[in-house]
């Protein structure tokens, strides 16, 4: 094997050896070294084919290959290739740019999907269109609901029942390149203003109706989550006098942000961390009028084929072992304290992946009702054809 | 006798044409029912289909009225450009190449094809982007040009997308061409030119016309290159579609503008095939 699977494997052979040292001394729980060497799950497909212990036994359990569906930039490679090391699962990625299309795909059949990563205020109604299950819990055991922040889980549960686990929560802010554009931008009015002028030709708004709308309605002193039709007439009035002024109507912005074809775009906090990270002068930006607080989920439609598989890598992503490699790739902030703890201080102490609260309290998260509301979706379609 | 041997041609003749008929019925007929049903139905509350018979739909047509615009007027300029660019290829190809070459270089026509489009318009979003020809334009001095995300990227990209749909058919058409009749030309005296345009054009007619055909109906269903060398802000019928299925799920409305666009590209066919025959001076075949 090269050097190269063996980075992405769960574990090297050292710390295996090391892991062992620290369990025979009784310096770590049996729970932890199964966790952390990939062995726990193993033995916990293995325990359920007496007998048989061979690679076979893994596929004939979790299948040989299932399909996740999910946003641009939002994962760890390595954790899918590390996930299929250890279950000989291989991962198809299928990357999306709103939840309507998410909901669209679901509710036309044959999505494949055996695991996604649906936004807070579309769980109610997936539940409601019977699209997802209730999760059986016994089959998460790496997930602990006390250590998760309440605000992050309400959302995941619908009359009682849990149909969906928190991945992360973050913003919608405004992602700049400081050193293209000099006018302050703090604020979603200014967005849309430096849009028209300094930014012209250089902006990018989100190919999504929920943020898109939200921060046009936003920038006008509306709520994000307004389905007045006064309102929302205004909002597209804004919209389509900026449209000749923009770059791109597109969800995955970060490519034209790097190349610096474009200056400025409505950003979510992952991708704002990870533009940070890598070119300085993109600062990110939380409306000071307002805008969007938000947390993605997992859950797992009732349509999968390989439900068996979904679970395990909802476990697998549930570890935080493994998440916390997610979160250091990803740039999201955790609802998760464990994670929290495992987390490096610099990522902790960033101010764009954990604001404080004060910036957070003019924001909204997102209302059940925009994603089924036809007045914001036909907005949404008339805005892009006009 | 003879009505049973006629019997029996008639057996054949359905057994042939059987496989055509229900694949037809399938995948052609049946859709389009489905889509016409759809189109007189409503959106269901939280998106999709619930049954009804309104013609709101068609009612609501207008405002699509850019979109439809867009994709009438650039699918057959895009056609015609890649007309222009085509032909002097093909011609090149089947008349001037030397015939040892000739394979080499028509399979280097239809080689890209065997990628991906979706690749192959990544790669001009790159070379149109700012990293592409714009910083090579900025290192001669001329600053901040803008290519990607404009109508001319979008047409460039269609002309680069669709060129070998193009060539082929012309190709094809001039190949056949009957060199003795050119002998035949020269021999009366035409000039090259005339002999061109009295000759070579006239025969080579039906291969533009197919090409023209193959590439405007292919145009009028294109989504991919608007969305990504457009910047989803040059919207085209097929990015419409999209988005009434995709993102506000409002499939009665979508199948309306699809049975319309349906209806445009049938009249549209009907007309240019028409106005075509005449030119070509054939005589007029009945084609509906």
């Amino acid at each position: 094997m090269t050097k190269w699977y063996r980075e992405n494997a769960p574990i090297t052979a050292d710390k295996l050896a090391d892991e062992l040292m620290r369990l025979k001394r009784g310096s770590v729980t049996r729970r932890h070294f199964l966790g952390v060497t990939g062995l726990g799950l193993a033995t916990a497909v293995l325990s359920r084919q007496p007998g048989l212990f061979s690679s076979t036994a893994f596929a004939g359990d979790l299948g040989t290959q299932m399909s996740i569906a999910t946003w641009p930039n939002y994962h760890d490679p390595a954790t899918f290739e590390a996930f299929t090391a250890a279950t000989g699962v291989a991962v198809e990625v299928n990357v999306f740019g709103s939840n309507e299309e998410m909901l669209a795909k679901l509710q036309a059949g044959g999505t494949g999907w055996d695991l996604f990563v649906p936004t807070n205020y579309t769980i109610s109604t997936y539940v409601k269109l019977g699209l997802i299950d209730e999760l059986d819990m016994s089959k998460l055991p790496n997930y602990d609901g006390s250590t998760e922040t309440a605000r992050f889980t309400n959302e995941g549960i619908v009359d009682g029942k849990t149909y969906a686990v928190p991945k992360n929560w973050g913003t919608t802010g405004i992602a700049v390149n400081s050193s293209k554009i000099k006018a302050p931008v703090t604020s979603w009015k200014e967005f849309f203003d430096v849009a028209m002028t300094e930014a012209d030709g250089r902006a990018m708004v989100h190919d999504y109706q929920l943020t898109t709308i939200g921060n046009a309605l936003v920038s006008l002193g509306y709520s994000f989550n307004s389905v007045k039709p006064d309102e929302l007439a205004k909002a597209e009035e804004l919209l389509i006098k900026v449209k000749p002024h923009l770059y791109a109507i597109n969800s995955d912005y970060q490519p034209s942000m790097r190349a610096t074809d474009a200056w400025m775009t409505m950003c979510w906090t992952n991708d704002g961390a990870q533009l940070n990270r890598d070119m300085p002068e993109i600062q990110f930006v939380l409306g000071k009028d307002g805008g969007e607080i938000w947390s993605d989920f997992y859950a797992i439609p009732k349509s999968a084929a390989n439900k068996a598989a979904g679970y395990a890598l909802l476990n697998y992503l549930m570890t935080p072992e493994n998440a916390v490699k997610e979160h250091i790739v990803n740039g999201a902030p955790t609802t998760d304290s464990r994670v929290l703890k495992l987390l490096p201080a610099e990522v902790t102490s960033n101010k764009i992946v954990y604001p404080d609260e004060a910036a957070l309290t003019p924001l909204e998260f997102g209302a059940a009702v925009t994603l089924t509301d036809p007045g914001r979706a036909e907005l949404m379609a008339r805005f892009k054809s006009a | 006798m003879q009505a049973a041997m006629k019997t029996k041609r008639n057996l054949v003749t359905a057994a042939l044409v059987a496989p055509a008929a229900a694949w037809l019925t399938v995948f052609l007929v049946l859709p389009f029912i489905a889509m016409l049903v759809f189109a007189f139905g409503e959106r269901a509350p939280e998106g999709g289909y619930q049954a009804a018979f309104t013609f709101a739909q068609f009612a609501n047509l207008p405002t699509r009225a850019a979109a439809f615009w867009n994709t009438l007027v650039l699918a057959p300029a895009g056609a015609l450009l890649c007309l222009l660019v085509a032909y002097p290829v093909a011609y090149y190809l089947a008349v001037k190449a030397n015939p040892r070459y000739r394979l080499i270089l028509v399979s280097l026509v239809v080689v890209p094809f065997w990628t991906s489009l979706l690749v192959r318009t990544y790669a001009w979003m790159y070379i149109l982007g700012s990293r592409g020809i714009p910083n090579l334009l900025a290192m001669i001095g001329i600053e901040d040009v803008r290519m990607l995300n404009t109508p001319g990227a979008v047409l460039l990209g269609i002309v680069y997308g669709y060129l070998p749909l193009m060539i082929m058919p012309i190709y094809v058409s001039l190949e056949k061409l009957d060199r003795r009749l050119l002998e035949a030309s020269a021999d009366l005296g035409a000039k090259p030119v005339s002999t061109f345009f009295g000759v070579t054009l006239p025969l080579s007619l039906p291969g533009v016309m197919t090409g023209v055909a193959l590439v405007t109906i292919l145009l009028l269903g294109e989504y991919l290159i608007p969305q990504l060398l457009g910047g989803g802000k040059v919207f085209f019928i097929g990015n419409a579609l999209v988005d009434l299925f995709l993102q506000s799920r409002n499939w009665p409305f979508g199948s309306a503008i699809a049975v319309t666009l349906v209806a445009v590209v049938v009249v549209v066919l009907m007309v240019a095939m028409r106005i075509a025959w005449k030119v070509a001076g054939t005589r007029q075949v009945d084609l509906v």
